[in-house]
């Protein structure tokens, strides 16, 4: 996905980019409200991540201008006040949502793709291998033409492992993927998510091999 | 001059009766003293009357001048009491006849009239009338004198009979007068009372204005009471953006904190460096999120003191807190299902504080579920109120009750490995409390908590 990052503190816009990026997200940075407004002129974005207070004017004024200016990409606004009538607030100026600060990554994650799944997935790829077609925006697999739904853990796995076919994944990579780190899972918690999305694979002429000792990758037949 | 106030009450009381006693003294011995002068007045006529009978009664005779006393005269006195009287007639300056040693009043030679005064008459008091005359002897003026006196015993008597008569009059007035000062004690009291009543009445976050209605005398102990309320929400409302603003300098760096603790996480080689990065995103995720609920329980009382009286729509409420914590219950593959959800019910109060309670409740029930678990979400009508409940299959209480549970910092038995800060059923037990509903936590049968949140409908 391609974010546009309004914020301020340069450290913690580059540390939230950096983070993004780790996810295979491309990211734009914007300091100030002015630059936004440059970033969204010269490029589209899948979704904009906003900071309340910045330097050159209120979040919440931007994101109104924006949705009176009829843009409607998607905004997540980032929150470090958390005070319940702000909250509310940006959801009713226009904000598809928004995340406290700090915020778990998973979550973001999990909140963009439920952001641009109401958002009806405009503009998301399906993507194919071998008899699967897998929709990432409405976390449904279609095999053979049965259409079947994902879990959020499934898909995500799905996700990583269809980016890269053939790439061995150790249980480590998948785990971070798939977990937020504030939960206390161990390594091993990965085998059941694998053996559900194997199930829900099945016939679809792709499968998810163990390599022993090391992880998993996604191969067709 | 600094002795301990007491009660105004009491001193109202004790003031008001000094004044009854003081009046029914004053009273008394008014009714005492024209009594006595009514009495004395009573006396006098008939002395005056009885000197001028006897000096009528004299006559010029071949001998000087002859007495006849006027027996009628001591009939009219004696008919008054039963004083004895005396009398002394002098003739040119000497004593005729009667009493030589009864005084007479001074002044009694050149007057027209009786002249009256009370005299010491050997063992007694006596009430003595003169009347100068003179009596025609031998064509030559004979100057006579007359003093008639009387013992004061029957005046006495009835100067008696009035003074126990005023004595009875004054305490039965003071006894009234009594009463009514207690009376007038407690009406002139009630409006402190009552003032008092409506300040204790108030709920502990309840800071509006007195708006009682208070008579004069009280406006200044209001406005009074108006301007340290007001003082006391201003600091309430600056320990609130305090609180709002350490919240925005503690979360900004530790968002740094923690998205580079990912990011070295990522990158991480040995699981010992794993192990410790997961502890610092842990220790990171637990303080902002005591922040957050710190921040939230302030403006939950904050605004609970501010006491919205809105309608809210609930069914919507809990449609809106539905769809917004889908992704929070996705990210740990949990359902949450909104149903059955009932229309049009509206209840009044805070939206924004509602809200608050919902989503912690939701929170809760998706984070103590385990993954793939369900969480359900209903709204129902039952008599006058709305019930809000949200089941979960999760770990359940482990014997902890709600009432614990809602207690400032308090968590349950079995949440160790969650993270968690202990506001949060603090802030569902609070809206409850704001809205005049109720809230309660129950284990499930089966497994599960069941949190139930009662509001009264609109």
């Amino acid at each position: 996905m391609r974010f546009l990052l309004v914020e301020d503190n340069e450290d913690l816009a580059q540390s939230v980019a950096a983070r993004l990026r780790l996810d295979g997200h491309a990211v734009d940075r914007a300091a100030t409200l002015g630059e936004a407004g440059d970033c969204l002129a010269a490029a589209p974005y899948d979704l904009i991540l906003l900071d309340i207070s910045l330097p050159d004017g209120d979040g919440r004024d931007f994101l109104a201008g924006q949705r009176r200016a009829r843009s409607d990409t998607p905004v997540i606004v980032m929150t470090a006040r958390s005070a319940v009538s702000d909250r509310i607030d940006v959801l009713d100026l226009g904000a598809d949502d928004y995340v406290t600060k700090p915020f778990d990554f998973a979550e973001l994650e999990a909140r963009c793709r439920a952001v641009l799944r109401r958002r009806g997935g405009a503009g998301q790829p399906v993507v194919t291998l071998a008899g699967l077609s897998f929709s990432p925006t409405t976390a449904t697999v279609v095999i053979a033409g049965e259409t079947r739904d994902l879990r959020n853990r499934e898909l995500r796995l799905l996700e990583i492992l269809i980016a890269a076919p053939g790439r061995i994944f150790s249980k480590t990579q998948l785990c971070d993927r798939l977990f937020s780190y504030a939960e206390s899972v161990t390594d091993n918690a990965i085998e059941v998510y694998v053996g559900r999305l194997r199930k829900k694979l099945e016939g679809s002429g792709t499968r998810i091999e163990t390599v022993r000792g090391v992880g998993y990758r996604l191969t067709a037949e | 001059m600094n002795r301990p106030p007491g009660s105004l009450r009491r001193r109202l009381i004790w003031q008001l009766l000094a004044l009854a006693a003081v009046l029914s003294l004053v009273m008394y011995l008014s009714i005492r003293a024209v009594a006595r002068q009514a009495a004395e007045a009573g006396q006098d006529a008939v002395l005056g009357a009885a000197v001028f009978a006897i000096v009528e009664d004299l006559r010029g005779g071949p001998d000087g001048v002859e007495i006849d006393l006027p027996y009628d005269a001591f009939s009219m006195l004696g008919s008054v009491s039963q004083d004895r009287v005396f009398y002394r007639i002098d003739v040119s300056g000497t004593t005729a006849t009667g009493y030589a040693d009864l005084p007479v009043p001074e002044g009694a030679a050149g007057a027209a009239e009786p002249v009256f005064a009370t005299v010491p008459f050997r063992d007694t008091d006596l009430r003595v009338a003169a009347l100068a005359s003179s009596v025609l002897v031998d064509r030559r003026s004979v100057p006579v004198v007359v003093a008639l006196g009387q013992t004061r015993q029957g005046q006495e008597v009835i100067a008696a009979r009035t003074a126990a008569r005023a004595a009875s009059l004054g305490l039965g007035f003071f006894a009234l007068a009594a009463a009514l000062a207690l009376v007038t004690a407690g009406s002139a009291l009630r409006p402190v009372d009552r003032l008092a009543a409506a300040v204790r009445r108030r709920g502990p976050r309840d800071l509006r204005p007195v708006d009682h209605p208070t008579p004069q005398e009280l406006r200044p102990l209001v406005l009074a009471l108006d301007g340290l309320i007001t003082r006391l929400r201003t600091t309430l409302d600056r320990t609130e953006t305090l609180i709002a603003e350490a919240a925005h300098h503690i979360r900004t760096p530790l968002a740094t904190v923690r998205a580079r603790a990912e990011i070295a996480l990522r990158q991480a080689e040995t699981p010992e460096a794993r192990e410790a990065l997961r502890r610092v995103i842990r220790a990171v995720e637990e303080s902002a999120r005591s922040a957050s609920q710190l921040l939230d329980h302030a403006t939950v009382i904050h605004r609970s003191e501010r006491r919205v009286d809105d309608r809210v729509d609930l069914s919507a409420l809990v449609g809106r807190v539905a769809t917004a914590m889908t992704a929070t219950a996705e990210l740990r593959d949990v359902t949450l299902a909104a149903a059955p959800v009932a229309p049009g019910l509206v209840t009044r109060g805070d939206a924004v504080l509602l809200e608050s309670a919902l989503r912690n409740l939701v929170d809760n029930a998706v984070k103590y579920s385990e993954a793939e678990g369900e969480v359900s979400l209903s709204l129902t009508a039952g008599g006058r109120e709305a019930e809000i409940a949200i089941a979960d299959r999760g770990r359940g209480l482990s014997g902890a009750d709600a009432a614990g549970l809602a207690e400032r910092f308090r968590r349950g038995p079995n949440v160790g490995d969650v993270i968690g800060s202990g506001l949060g059923l603090t802030i569902v037990g609070e809206v409850a409390a704001a809205h005049g509903g109720r809230f309660a936590l129950e284990e499930r049968e089966g497994g599960g908590t069941c949190a139930r949140l009662w509001l009264p409908l609109a």
